[in-house]
This record gives C-alpha cells, structure tokens and sequence, in this order.
C-alpha cells in the first residue's frame, strides 16, 4: 500500500475550501465567500487572485482598493508557502488533471509518448504575458471568459450550466492529448504562481545518501524536471514550478524526499 | 563554424515560430474574448457602471449574487428557507460574459432592499456605492438605474380598453415611475383607457412591472437604459425651456446671402408669384 498522506491532505483541503465557498453561497456562511478572482475570508480579510488582478489592472480599470489589499495578501502568502501550493491545495481542476493523470498510468497511455513540438512548458508563460495583452486590448479579463479553474469553482457554487463541458475538455486533453498539459503547459495562473512560489520558504528537500534511484518520484511527479537533483545531490526543489504537492514524498520508499524550511541564512 | 551558424538559424527559426505563434493566438484570442463580450440586452445589478467599464471591471467574484441570495429578507414564510436570489452568475450557455451577475425580470425581479446588500460587498468598483446613495451618503435604492421599464402597446391589454393596472399597482414607486393617464375610449364612446406610462427620471428598471404583467409574453418589460432611451441630439433646443435655452445663449447666428436668399422670406411669400 503506498503512502498517500499528502495526497489525502491535498483532497481534504480542497474539498474543505471548496465547501466553504459553497456554504457561502448556499447557507450564507462567511468563512470564505466570493471566488478565486476575489474573496472575503471570516467576513473581512479581502483576498484577490494576483494575475486576475493583473488582467483588470490591463484593461485600465482602476480597481477597489480591497481587491488590491486582496492581491497583496495572497501574493505574500503564496511567497512564503510555495507559488503553486495553490496549484495542488486548492486549485479544483487539479482534482480533475490528477484523475486525468492517474488514468493514463493505468490505461499505458504514457508508453508512447507523442512529441508535442509546439507545447513546451514555457508555452504558459506566453500565455500569462498574452493574456494581459488581450486584456489590454480587448477590454475584458481574457483569461477570465476561458479560465476553466474558475469556470469549475462557479459551477460548484452556483451552478456549470454548458460550463461544465470546458472542465470536461481539460480531463480529455489530459488524459488522451498531452501529458500535464493543462496545468503544466497551459495554464497562465500556475505560470503566474510558479513565478510568485520562486523564493518560498517551504520546499521538497532531496538526501542524496538514502536514496536508491527507484525513480518513483519522478514517475508521479506532475513537472518532473524540478526533480533534477534527485540521486544526484542533496539540495532541495528550488524550482517555482514544483507545486508542493508532496506526492514524490508520498511514493519515496527510502525517506529520501520531505518538506524543509528554506533557509536563506545558511550559504 | 558552421555548427555556430546552426545553431544560430536553429534560434532565429525557434524564435521566429514562437512570436508567430504567440501572434496567432493572440488574434484568436483576441477575436474569441471581443465576441463573448456581453449581449447588450442583459440587466445588471443596481449601481453598475456604464456596461463597458462593467465588463473591465467586474473581477467576476460572485459576492453580490451571495449577499442577493442571503439577504434577510429573501426567507420564505411557508418554509423558513432561502428563496431564489434575483442576481444569477452567468455561466456558459446563457449568452452573457460568464461570470458576471445578471438578472432576468420575469423570473425574479430585483425587489430593491432598502440596505442594497448587493452593492457594499462588491470589491472591484464594478459596483458603484455612491451612485445608489443620496446627497447625505445614505443608501437609496431609488437612485439606482438598472434598465427602464418600456410598453408595447398594442399587447397591452389597457391600450385595448381593458381595465388592467398590475404593472401600476407592483411598481415599488407607486404613482411615481409608472402613471395611469385616462383616455376616452372613443370605441364604446362611455368608457376610458387607463394607460400606464413610465417615467425614466424614476423608474428603476427593477422589473416587477415586467413580472406582475399579465400578458403572455410581458407588454411591459425592462430593458438596458442604452437601448431603452432614445437621444434627441444636441441641436435640438427647447425654446420654451430657460435652462435648456441657456446651452445656447452664446450661439451666433451666421447669416450666408445666396441669389435665391437675398430677399427676405416674408417678401417672397408675399411677393404673389407662388403658383
């Protein structure tokens, strides 16, 4: 039996926020209303998505001073705890993209890896950066009218309506297109929080000495190449693109990868 | 050598393909994003900015839809629960910019609540809290200015001669957005219409109207105060009207002398050779 420890923490977190934004609407709780592009956490404290705010901000609508406060606010916290921490503890298609993931190691599907040539990991970047372009020049947040993630948390709160066919669509280019390829190619919310999560304090940390070269980790890992030093040095996951999720500490059967504290002291 | 010049072409082409590509989708992006821009027929919640700036700003949160659908007074008598809230967030399928809040009047009206709980709550600014608050700062829903209430008339069935005033009597401005002007039926030669007319500097566009009507289809509906309102043009003056004659006290009148105009025009129609 493998360890799911984080695994299960990740579910029960995400499953608990995403409740919390239900009963905010549903039962009128207010632990945490509202959605990712902007929230009310315990009624008062304004939380906002920073590249959402971004993308306001490029229209040139001067935004709310809450919305502002909002963005601040995640963006320090995501600083501190790791960018993509929201990619795997909260983000609801990554429920989607894991099952998607999860299915494709069953059904063999990762054994004839097919070369995307025009989909590089990079590709998100582009996106982030042309989303704020088209924001500019459209006037609309552009990632906003596609983002499945939000598509998905709305349709939780208040309904999917034909939305739910968008969610539908990432599971299937998941599982049968490309390997990650919405959250680790595509998607401009992960790129913008891999750029945030790059001086975090929490970190995978690597010891070279116990570890036996199983390659587990990198089998499950969902951005394996933040794994280079893995049976190679003993240095922890710097890389903005790990999203903390902690299911290589999960599948390591030698105890060689756990959560540490960056230290930026210590040289 | 040669393996430097390869290596340069192979950059040059990777770049190349990578701003080309980013190009593309730009403009399909672009074009996609312009073309799911709202319909212009959709009714926002009260204090919403003009629909353009709307739609920039509206961050798509859904706090105004929670605090519509938990409003204290939303509790059904019979059963104690939460009734359906008037604000809906679009979603994929219903023709408008997927989630923003709306509403659809013959379904659920807005009920305007005296403590607007829609419009503190919005973080964006998409909301503006000063243009449904009163000189004092106070919250006045009678401010806000969703849509305007337009009649069909002939659907109406008062237009026809019968006695109908349910869009009168379900206006929360009683008398004041929506009045009952009496006509003699000239048909029956005993008998008075009784017309309902909408006033845009009160109504509210809440949309009551537009439910309570009893019509098939409503004769009276609300509908965004762009395409509800008509404009006169600037060159239009009331000539009777002091203010509206002071935008031209300054006007000059600019005199041109043509062959046909030389005369003054009271010598040419008293002149006797019109026929």
């Amino acid at each position: 039996m493998n360890n799911i420890k984080y695994l299960l923490l990740r579910r029960v977190t995400q499953i608990i926020i995403l409740g919390l934004y239900f009963g905010a609407n549903a039962y009128g709780w207010k632990m945490l209303a509202g959605t990712f592009g902007s929230s009310l956490l315990m009624g008062f404290i304004p939380l906002a998505d920073p590249y959402t705010t971004l993308q306001v901000l490029a229209t040139g609508f001067v935004l709310g001073a809450d919305v502002l406060l909002g963005a601040l606010i995640i963006t320090i916290f995501y600083m501190v705890v790791g960018g993509r921490a929201f990619c795997s503890w909260v983000c609801p298609i990554n429920m989607v993209t894991d099952l998607a993931n999860w299915l494709r190691r069953k059904l063999n599907l990762d054994k004839e890896e097919v070369n995307y040539r025009f989909l590089k990991r990079k590709t998100r970047y582009w996106i982030m950066v042309l989303g704020l372009l088209v924001s500019a020049v459209v006037g609309i947040s552009a990632f906003e009218v596609l983002s499945p993630i939000t598509i998905m948390q709305r349709g939780i709160i208040f309904g999917f309506g034909m939305g739910g066919a968008i969610v539908i669509a990432i599971f299937l280019f998941d599982l049968f297109g490309v390997k990650n390829g919405w959250c680790g190619h595509l998607c401009p919310l992960g790129a913008a929080y891999s750029i945030i999560g790059k001086t975090s304090l929490i970190r995978v940390d690597h010891d070279h000495e116990a570890c036996t070269a199983c390659m587990k980790c990198k089998v499950v890992c969902p951005e394996n190449h933040v794994l280079h030093m893995i049976n190679k040095e003993s240095i922890m996951v710097t890389d903005g693109e790990c999203t903390n999720c902690g299911r290589c500490i999960d599948v390591c059967g030698d105890d060689a990868l756990e959560f540490s504290i960056r230290n930026y002291l210590k040289k | 050598m040669a393996n430097s010049d390869n290596n340069r072409r192979k950059f040059m082409a990777t770049t190349l393909q990578s701003v080309g590509l980013t190009a593309l989708g730009g403009l399909l992006w672009s074009g996609y994003t312009h073309e799911v821009k709202a319909s212009p027929l959709v009714l926002r919640p009260p204090g919403a900015i003009k629909e353009d700036d709307f739609l920039k700003a509206c961050i798509k949160c859904g706090l105004c839809a929670e605090a519509c659908q938990n409003r204290e007074t939303n509790i059904d008598r019979d059963t104690g629960l939460a009734k359906i809230g008037t604000l809906k967030m679009a979603k994929g399928g219903d023709h408008n910019l997927i989630g923003t809040p709306f509403f659809i009047p013959t379904e659920v009206p807005c009920f305007m609540c005296e403590d607007i709980p829609c419009v503190p709550v919005c973080p964006s600014g998409a909301l503006d809290q000063a243009s449904v608050s009163n000189d004092k700062g106070e919250l006045d829903i009678n401010q806000s200015r969703m849509g305007l209430a337009v009649v069909h008339k002939e659907s109406c069935i008062a237009y026809w001669g019968i006695q109908c005033d349910a869009c009168y009597r379900a206006c929360p401005l009683l008398g004041e957005a929506i009045t009952i002007e009496t006509q003699k039926n000239e048909r029956t030669g005993k008998h008075a219409f009784m017309l309902p007319i909408v006033h845009d500097n009160v109504c509210t566009g809440c949309g009551l109207c537009e439910q309570a009507c009893v019509t098939e289809k409503p004769a009276i509906f609300v509908l965004p105060l762009d395409i509800s309102k008509g404009v006169a043009g600037d060159h239009y003056v009331k000539g009777w009207d002091e203010k509206d004659q002071e935008r031209v006290k300054d006007a000059k009148a600019i005199e041109t002398t043509t062959k046909r105009s030389d005369q003054s025009s009271t010598d040419y129609l008293n002149s006797g050779d019109l026929y």
